[in-house]
């Protein structure tokens, strides 16, 4: 790509939607009108396990303004086959499907929708419908259920299932100077994205909708109506322009897509379904992970022996998988290792992925384990990290494509202060606080996924770039039109991006952190293509200064096209296509992963994430005064929108260090905290200062942008820093997350 | 039952709406459902997130808790009243110069919640910032920059006020 | 929210005659009663709307203190000039609590009132004596962190979930209620109730009463006071415990000793007993320890909220610490000083 040109990557440049949000003119799934709209709210199973014996609607059929009630035994009719009902992102097994039949697999399952002319007259309705179960014995307790914990048989895409074990890790264990064996826990939690789940269908005619929705994935949410409804593709248009958060819980469709299409195909009306918030907290969610963990190391402080095995829950109908324990094999250097993961199966909806899905829980045990080790071995952590630094990745035996983690430890130990930390816990203190500094690192896959993308420039010199890629707050928006904008050398401000709409050039689902580079990366394909095309006819244009140039020699600036050697020398954009009589030119482009690279190379992003806690000595209350996140994610588009990632990532783990647990009582089978007074996500007051840095990364290698994504790093490692600097400040290991008070004053 | 509805009249972003609502019509569902201003958001429905923040006679408060029968000749501003002629609130202006917001859903809510903050002249210090903003969560972590944000804004309004006095 | 009629009360007597037909409630700022009817945990037949009542004014009584018309809002109280120069305890106590938006529209008379926040009780699909006498406890046995070490029955152990309300209990607030009787006062300690074998009854109010003012007898308890909170997050929580102290010191001795505690009980927790040991002493750590064990002594724990009954003790401690040095918890700085 070319490099003279740049002018919008690299720049903080202010979100093009930023407008649209603080004026409130955004509109998210459920703020869409449709004529006649009726509004349908779910009923949620009571119990955990069992089938539904009765349901009594009268009373509810009987309010004012009610239109019907949708039970398992007058639904429409959905697909047959499981195949039909499996989105892009499904783990292995039976897809859920709602009110399919009188069966309680997890509490808060939908037993029916309550559809009528108004939201309150629906909501009033649905508090009235009771249900008769015939209960069965239920289990929620993953702790009761580990013992049983099993391999999944078939693997989900996209996931790696733990290397092969190498080297002799328990005999090196047993032989070891240092070692250090302890269980770690991670509780259950929920994505709580700010925007409720909701679906308005608005019902165009004959079999024909167009569907906004709350989506990582418009086209994953028109795939799965298409097929799961027997619709035509073409007659499923599925809009989500705006997202209210997600982190991972509108990766697959939920359940409020079912009802809402249901609904109106079976009505012929326009419906919207919106969870409640409570709702929210059974559908999918980060599973609660046990973990077993066994390091040693040598004199020298080297690691000798890596042993971690993870159980993670999943339903009772899916093999919901993350990679858990594979980063624990190839974040440091070690040549004994063994890593296992096993499943068990309780009653709770599937697992969904969350922000990080997998690293977030492994690299938190695992880090907090690294600290153990270091402390037992009366090294810096830092130092003894520094000491085991892995060169490749040893899972695989790859090369990591660019690993400027370094540069992140250095970079990070200097702004926390770092020679400040007291090798010795529990040593500083402030009046009441004990200060702890702790540290960990961070660990993601940068992906580069299938894209694809369209431009089109008009004679007045405004370009459109258009993929069907989701912004759930990533600023996917806003650097999309960056990409187009520095491509043709035009201002930031003439670029029009078009996502958020399944009609749009194929795009993957939101997630992974992968849509600024792969999207990004198609949409300047896209743009090299009409760059070629305006090339060819500027050359042709009579007087052409480019006329004996190659493409090569050329650059794209100021909305000229010109000689590299000399810029004074060009033509306006404009000028070629009026000379040559276009109304428009356009462009297609794709992104693909590179399989030949990828069998010698990998591609990671890294983090070194330093934190300051003090914890009151004898009351217990954390404060974080200062988190400082270095990362290594290649080029940075936008370092505005990219520093608002990681700030979000390091709350959530903050969050996951400190606040964040879905309370399920086990008799019920229930989550009884279902609110956001009751589980906490973390509050303003909570948050103080946060530090981003983006270390120099140069990356040619890992997608055509040179461009990592941010998404999930920010979180990675967050919470064992934070964990690690309140050892540093009490001398306690609390290995059971969250660190809630009780936990500390113990 | 079905109760008649009973006429109230509401003044939302300077605008008289006379509606006929039933008694438990929230002020939040009638301002998205009937008036078709979504800008005020639902996040919680419950007092529990902050994002249907409006301000109801200068006061901000949750929407979703108020029964809008009881609201009866309240002047209302919501995030669609807060740029006037097209320009914007200096504090709307320094959420998108501050990237204050992700995906945009908790903004509506912290920008009214923040421009009566503003007007409260209650803050002194950062803490009091970040703990008069509790009452709105945000999921995207935009914490930092959401209290840089109202601190700019603050300390341009402190400095106009200095130099008028 | 099941459907329900609405009145618009004019006067006092209006109200008061509209809450003794059955299943009527009275509506002020809403925040927790719509809340609880929106979960269906509420569902009065008719609500009662008293928000245009003249009950609004904070005003001077004649035998001094203060006499808080039951719909000052939460925000207006802790902001009220008067109230932070005489009772600065009350306005930090009801700065803690909730949010600027909820303390907007809260009310003072509604802030009694307020109902647990106890899991069991909000989720009616799982039995819960205060809401359903007669089905159970869920939390004895169940998720019972955040309840009741203190006073808890065998029917219920949910806590009482005010900040402000602790501060009244320190305070000594008197709680003024209409019905068709006439005006009564109730002392403070004695408005809320422990839950005994009917724990429906959160307090000792007819459903035919309304507040119209809560009391604050002349204090001197303007520099030695705290509230101090403690919860799972720095703010926007409810209390695990809390504690407001107010100490009357002359000559380096404490002549009035009020501890008030929240997060612990089905009310705000004082034991006048305890109290009388700090009486008459010197304010040291000492001393303070003593009364914290001796306020803890009879706390049980339920299992997941065991840790309370240390945590009481050691908040107990700072907190009077704080009191004695005149140096009070600020509700924006989280450093517990």
């Amino acid at each position: 790509m070319e490099t003279a040109n740049i002018h919008h990557i690299g720049n903080p440049t202010n979100r093009v939607d930023g407008r649209l949000k603080v004026t409130g003119a955004a509109r998210y799934a459920a703020e869409h009108e449709a004529s006649g709209l009726l509004h349908g709210v779910i009923v949620s199973a009571t119990v955990a396990a069992g089938r539904v014996v009765s349901l009594e609607t009268e009373r509810a059929l009987s309010v004012p303004g009610v239109v019907e009630i949708f039970t398992h035994e007058n639904r429409g009719s959905g697909a047959w086959l499981d195949r039909n009902w499996k989105d892009e992102v499904a783990p292995p097994g039976h897809p859920f499907r709602p009110l399919h039949s009188d069966r309680i697999l997890f509490a808060g399952q939908p037993i029916a929708l309550v559809v009528a002319e108004t939201l309150e007259a629906a909501r009033d309705a649905a508090s009235l419908v009771t249900a008769a179960y015939e209960v069965e014995q239920h289990c929620t307790e993953l702790e009761v259920k580990r013992s049983e914990a099993y391999e999944p048989p078939e693997k989900r895409s996209g996931i790696p299932p733990p290397p092969e074990p190498r080297g002799k890790p328990e005999d090196a264990f047993e032989r070891a100077r240092h070692r250090i064996a302890a269980d770690y826990r991670i509780r259950a939690e929920h994505h709580n994205p700010m925007e409720l789940f909701a679906t308005t269908c608005v019902y165009e005619g004959k079999d024909k909708l167009t569907i906004y929705e709350k989506t990582q994935g418009s086209q994953n949410s028109q795939g799965y109506v298409a097929s799961v409804f027997g619709l035509k593709t073409k007659n499923v248009r599925v809009i989500n322009h705006y997202v209210g958060g997600a982190f991972g819980s509108a990766l697959r469709p939920q359940q409020q897509l079912f009802f809402a299409v249901m609904a109106s195909l079976e009505l012929k009306r326009s419906v919207r379904v919106v969870l409640t918030r409570s709702q929210m907290f059974y559908i999918g969610y980060r599973p609660e992970t046990r973990h077993a963990i066994s390091m040693a190391a040598d004199n020298e402080g080297r690691l000798t022996s890596i042993i971690h095995g993870a159980v993670a829950a999943t339903s009772h109908y899916e093999d919901y998988q993350e990679s858990i324990v594979n980063w624990s094999g190839m974040m440091y250097h070690c040549d004994n290792v063994k890593l296992s993961y096993g499943l068990a199966k309780l009653n709770t909806a599937t697992p969904c992925d969350m922000r990080a899905p997998g690293a977030a829980v492994g690299v938190t045990a695992f880090e907090c384990a690294v600290d153990e080790l270091a402390h037992e071995a009366g090294i810096d952590p830092l130092e003894f990290r520094k000491r085991n630094f892995a060169t490749l990745d040893e899972n695989m035996g790859k090369q990591f494509t660019s690993k400027a983690l370094s540069a992140c430890y250095h970079q990070g130990a200097a702004r926390i202060g770092w020679e400040r930390r007291s090798a010795e816990p529990g040593a500083v203190r402030d009046g009441h606080e004990l200060v702890g500094l702790g540290m960990a690192t961070g660990m993601w896959e940068a992906f580069l996924m299938k894209a694809s993308a369209e431009a089109k420039l008009t004679p007045d010199g405004r370009l459109q770039v258009s993929t069907a890629a989701s912004d759930i707050g990533t600023g996917t928006w806003t650097i999309l039109a960056q990409i187009g904008a520095d491509a043709l050398g035009l201002p930031v401000e003439d670029v029009t991006p078009m996502i958020g709409d399944s009609s749009l050039p194929a795009s993957p689902v939101e997630g992974g952190s992968w849509t600024a580079a792969s999207n990004g990366s198609a949409v300047l394909a896209a743009c090299e293509a009409i760059k070629q095309t305006l090339f060819k006819h500027a050359r042709k244009m009579a007087n052409s200064p480019l006329t004996a140039a190659s493409f090569d020699e050329v650059v794209f600036l100021s909305g000229r096209i010109a000689l590299r050697t000399d810029p004074d020398r060009g033509l306006s954009l404009p000028e070629v296509m009026h000379a040559s009589d276009l109304d428009e030119i356009r462009g297609s482009g794709k992104a693909a992963p590179k399989l030949l690279q990828m069998r010698k190379y990998v591609s990671y992003t890294h983090s070194a994430v330093f934190t300051e806690v003090r914890v009151d000595r004898d009351i217990g209350i954390v404060r974080i005064p200062k988190i400082v996140c270095a990362v290594a994610a290649g080029k940075i588009i936008n370092p505005k929108t990219a520093r608002s990632q990681i700030l979000g990532g390091v709350v959530m783990g903050i969050g996951m260090a400190l606040h964040e647990e879905a309370m399920t009582d086990h008799r019920l089978g229930k989550i009884m905290n279902h609110n956001l007074a009751e589980y906490h996500v973390p509050a303003h007051a909570d948050i103080a200062d946060i530090e981003v840095i983006f270390v120099d990364e140069q990356d040619e290698k890992v997608s055509p942008l040179g461009v990592k994504g941010l998404g999930e790093i920010g979180i990675v490692g967050t919470a064992a820093a934070v964990a690690n600097a309140i050892f540093s400040a009490t001398g306690k290991r609390v290995r059971d997350f969250p660190i809630t008070l009780d936990k500390i004053i113990r | 039952m079905d109760t008649p509805k009973i006429e109230i009249a509401l003044t939302v972003n300077g605008v008289r709406h006379d509606i006929a609502v039933a008694p438990w019509e929230t002020l939040l569902d009638v301002l998205r459902e009937r008036l078709h201003l979504t800008g005020s958001k639902k996040g919680c429905d419950q007092g529990q997130c902050g994002a249907c923040t409006v301000l109801v006679d200068g006061e901000r408060i949750n929407s979703c808790l108020a029964l809008v029968v009881s609201r009866d000749g309240a002047a209302i501003t919501t995030v669609e009243g807060l740029a006037e002629g097209g320009e914007l609130h200096p504090l709307q202006a320094a959420f998108i110069e501050h990237d204050a917001f992700q995906c945009g859903y908790c903004t509506p809510g912290q920008l009214c919640s923040g421009v009566a903050l503003l007007h409260e002249g209650r803050v002194h210090t950062r803490e009091d910032i970040r703990e008069l903003m509790s009452g709105n969560l945000c999921r995207c972590g935009a914490y930092t920059n959401i209290a840089d944000a109202i601190e700019t804004v603050l300390d341009r309004q402190n400095a106009g006020r200095e130099a008028a006095e | 929210m099941i459907r329900f009629d609405y009145v618009r009360a004019n006067s006092v007597a209006e109200a008061v005659t509209a809450l003794s037909s059955p299943g009527t409630r009275a509506l002020a700022g809403g925040t927790n009663l719509v809340d609880l009817m929106k979960y269906d945990v509420m569902k009065p037949r008719r609500v009662v709307d008293i928000n245009r009542l003249p009950l609004k004014d904070i005003s001077e009584r004649e035998s001094g203190g203060l006499r808080i018309g039951a719909l000052v809002t939460n925000t207006a109280l802790a902001w009220d000039a008067r109230v932070a120069k005489r009772y600065p305890l009350l306005a930090s106590a009801i700065l803690a609590g909730a949010s600027p938006q909820l303390r907007n529209a809260a009310t003072t008379g509604g802030n009694l009132l307020q109902r647990t926040r106890c899991y069991y009780f909000y989720d009616t699909s799982t039995p819960c004596n205060k809401r359903e006498p007669g089905s159970g406890c869920s939390a004895i046995g169940g998720l019972n962190r955040i309840h009741a070490i203190l006073g808890a029955s065998n029917s219920c152990i949910a806590v009482h979930p005010s900040d402000m309300c602790v501060a009244l209990a320190a305070l000594d607030a008197e709680v003024e209620v209409v019905g068709p009787q006439g005006v009564r006062t109730i002392p403070f300690p004695e408005f809320h109730r422990l839950p005994g074998d009917d724990p429906q009854q959160d307090n000792t109010m007819q459903a035919d009463e309304l507040i119209t003012a809560v009391i604050l007898p002349p204090a001197n308890f303007g520099r030695n006071h705290t509230y101090l909170k403690v919860r799972d997050r720095l703010s926007y929580a409810f209390a695990l415990v809390s504690v407001a102290a107010a100490l009357e010191m002359r000559d380096g001795i404490v002549r009035d000793a009020r501890v008030a505690l929240g997060g612990v009980a089905h009310k705000p927790w004082r034991d006048n007993e305890a109290e009388d040991l700090l009486n008459g002493e010197r304010p040291d750590e000492t001393t303070f320890r003593a009364f914290a064990e001796r306020l803890m002594r009879d706390a049980k724990g339920q299992g997941h909220n065991d840790f309370k009954i240390e945590l009481a003790r050691r908040t107990i401690l700072r907190a009077l610490m704080q009191a004695a040095a005149g140096t009070p918890q600020n509700q924006s700085d989280k450093v517990i000083r």
